[in-house]
């Protein structure tokens, strides 16, 4: 019987996906979100696993003050991780999420509120957000709250007898500021809080075992029931002499379990042509992080601690990624109800190396590596975003 | 003094005012679509979803990150 052991993707933060999409934030609080309908493949393929799946929105308003929006996700997930790979067999399920959303402008104040619902076989995700968008000093400034609770329910195939929740509260504040004529800049503070069942029931953590032939065995990760995280970024963009953009940002993290981290991103957008018929992007994004108090690769013996984990994202590593994009305006004889048709298609290239994450696969019969001297594992993710908007 | 008083006063509540330092007519630049932090919702909130997923950090991907719906 195949395992369901990696939920690579999905677990845990799939409820924040499009509560913030839905109740959105803006640029500038005295308008409505733009009316559009977008319809997006997406695919995730690396590190043995691919995920893919449709994304559409639909954002409609009703009259001249409420914009009502809808959202359809899927992420199909197939594959083996490396997780996976050590300790049970290729698996594939998929996940369907449902998110509407509304959002109400009065002068200059934005009230919005949002749904969502994900579910998978093993995994049911409500979440429901509020978030209120002020803008003041002549609309130079914009102060942005949002707040969401979600409630999860967790489950383990195989396994009728384990059931298990957890609820996740999220405050976030922004302060979005026209700084000159040229350059926009924002402050984003955020405090996440999350109580009950944590990690993923498939996962296990190893420990040395001289009773077994490679000297490892596993047994099951257990992490704390609470966390808590707190993140602040400042990004800006600027308008350069001839048009183009650049944009930077920052983005500095740490949380409850000892985890701290860091992450800069630069982008580049240049339109070729001064109608926007296509629109071309480069990016690059570095991150870092620390590993949790709790993890280890390699614990000395069973039971070495109340908490454990090695779950990989819990670990020391790195990420860069690339991205290059393309927009195009399709011209009018092909587009779609007499509107704006756009095509875009975006690509990123990301590279994971971890310090302290050891790859077990190295193990085979004829090898005699001593465990925790493995070398330590890395792979490289293609991510594709190809997506048709219609404005309407 | 009858006359400082109220000077003071105009001058203290004058300087409690903020004027708008980059005029509506003046925003031209930033009005343009390339300026706005995220062009795509859905596009932008699904590359938020990537990183989450696989990076412990999570939150303040601002107005713009998480997805905003921004025009």
């Amino acid at each position: 019987m195949a395992v369901e052991v990696d939920v690579v993707a999905t677990k845990f933060m799939r409820y924040w996906l499009t509560a913030g999409l839905l109740v959105s934030a803006y640029s500038s609080a005295a308008v409505l979100p733009e009316e559009r309908a977008d319809n997006m493949y997406h695919v995730y393929s690396g590190g043995g696993v691919t995920i893919d799946g449709p994304s559409i929105l639909i954002r409609k308003n009703i009259g001249s003050n409420t914009s009502f929006s809808a959202n359809y996700y899927v992420d199909m997930i197939s594959g083996a991780s490396i997780d996976v790979e050590a300790t049970a067999s290729e698996y594939s399920e998929q996940r369907d999420q449902y998110s509407l959303g509304a959002d109400y402008l009065v002068d200059k104040t934005t009230i919005s509120v949002g749904y969502t619902n994900s579910s998978e076989n093993d995994y049911e995700a409500e979440t429901v957000a509020f978030g209120i968008s002020q803008g003041f000093f002549g609309d130079l400034s914009t102060i942005d709250l949002r707040v969401s609770y979600g409630s999860d329910d967790v489950f383990r195939s195989g396994d009728e007898n384990f059931s298990d929740e957890a609820q996740h509260r999220r405050y976030a504040l922004s302060w979005n500021q026209i700084l000159t004529q040229k350059l926009i800049a924002e402050l984003s503070v955020e405090t996440v809080t999350d109580e009950g069942f944590l990690n993923n029931p498939y996962r296990s953590v190893r420990y040395l075992d001289p009773a077994s032939g490679s000297g490892f065995a596993y047994q099951a990760e257990v992490y704390p029931r609470t966390r808590n995280s707190d993140a602040v970024a400042i990004r800006g963009k600027y308008r350069l002499p001839y048009r183009a953009s650049v944009k930077a940002e920052y983005r500095r993290y740490a949380d409850s379990w000892g985890i701290t981290a860091d992450n800069v991103e630069f982008r580049y957008t240049h339109p070729l042509e001064e109608r926007d018929e296509w629109i071309l992007e480069g990016k690059i994004r570095y991150y870092q992080q620390t590993s949790a108090d709790f993890y280890s690769d390699l614990f000395p013996y069973l039971n070495a601690s109340n908490f454990r984990a090695r779950d990989k994202e819990m670990s020391n590593f790195t990420t860069l990624a690339f991205g290059l994009g393309v927009s195009y305006e399709l011209p009018q004889r092909w587009s779609l109800l007499n509107r704006k048709n756009t095509i875009n298609l975006y690509w990123d290239h990301i590279l994971f190396d971890y310090k302290d994450f050891l790859d077990v696969t190295v193990h085979g019969e004829g090898t005699s590596i001593t465990p925790g001297e493995e070398p330590a594992y890395n792979f490289s993710a293609n991510v594709f975003r190809l997506f048709w908007t219609v404005s309407i | 003094m009858r006359y400082l008083l109220p000077l003071i006063a105009v001058s203290l509540f004058s300087g409690c005012t903020v004027m708008p330092w980059v005029a509506p007519y003046e925003r031209q630049y930033l009005a343009d679509p390339i300026m706005g932090f995220e062009r795509d919702p859905v596009a932008a909130s699904y590359m938020n979803h990537v990183y989450e997923a696989r990076e412990a950090a999570r939150g303040a991907e601002g107005g713009s990150g998480g997805g905003c719906g921004c025009n």
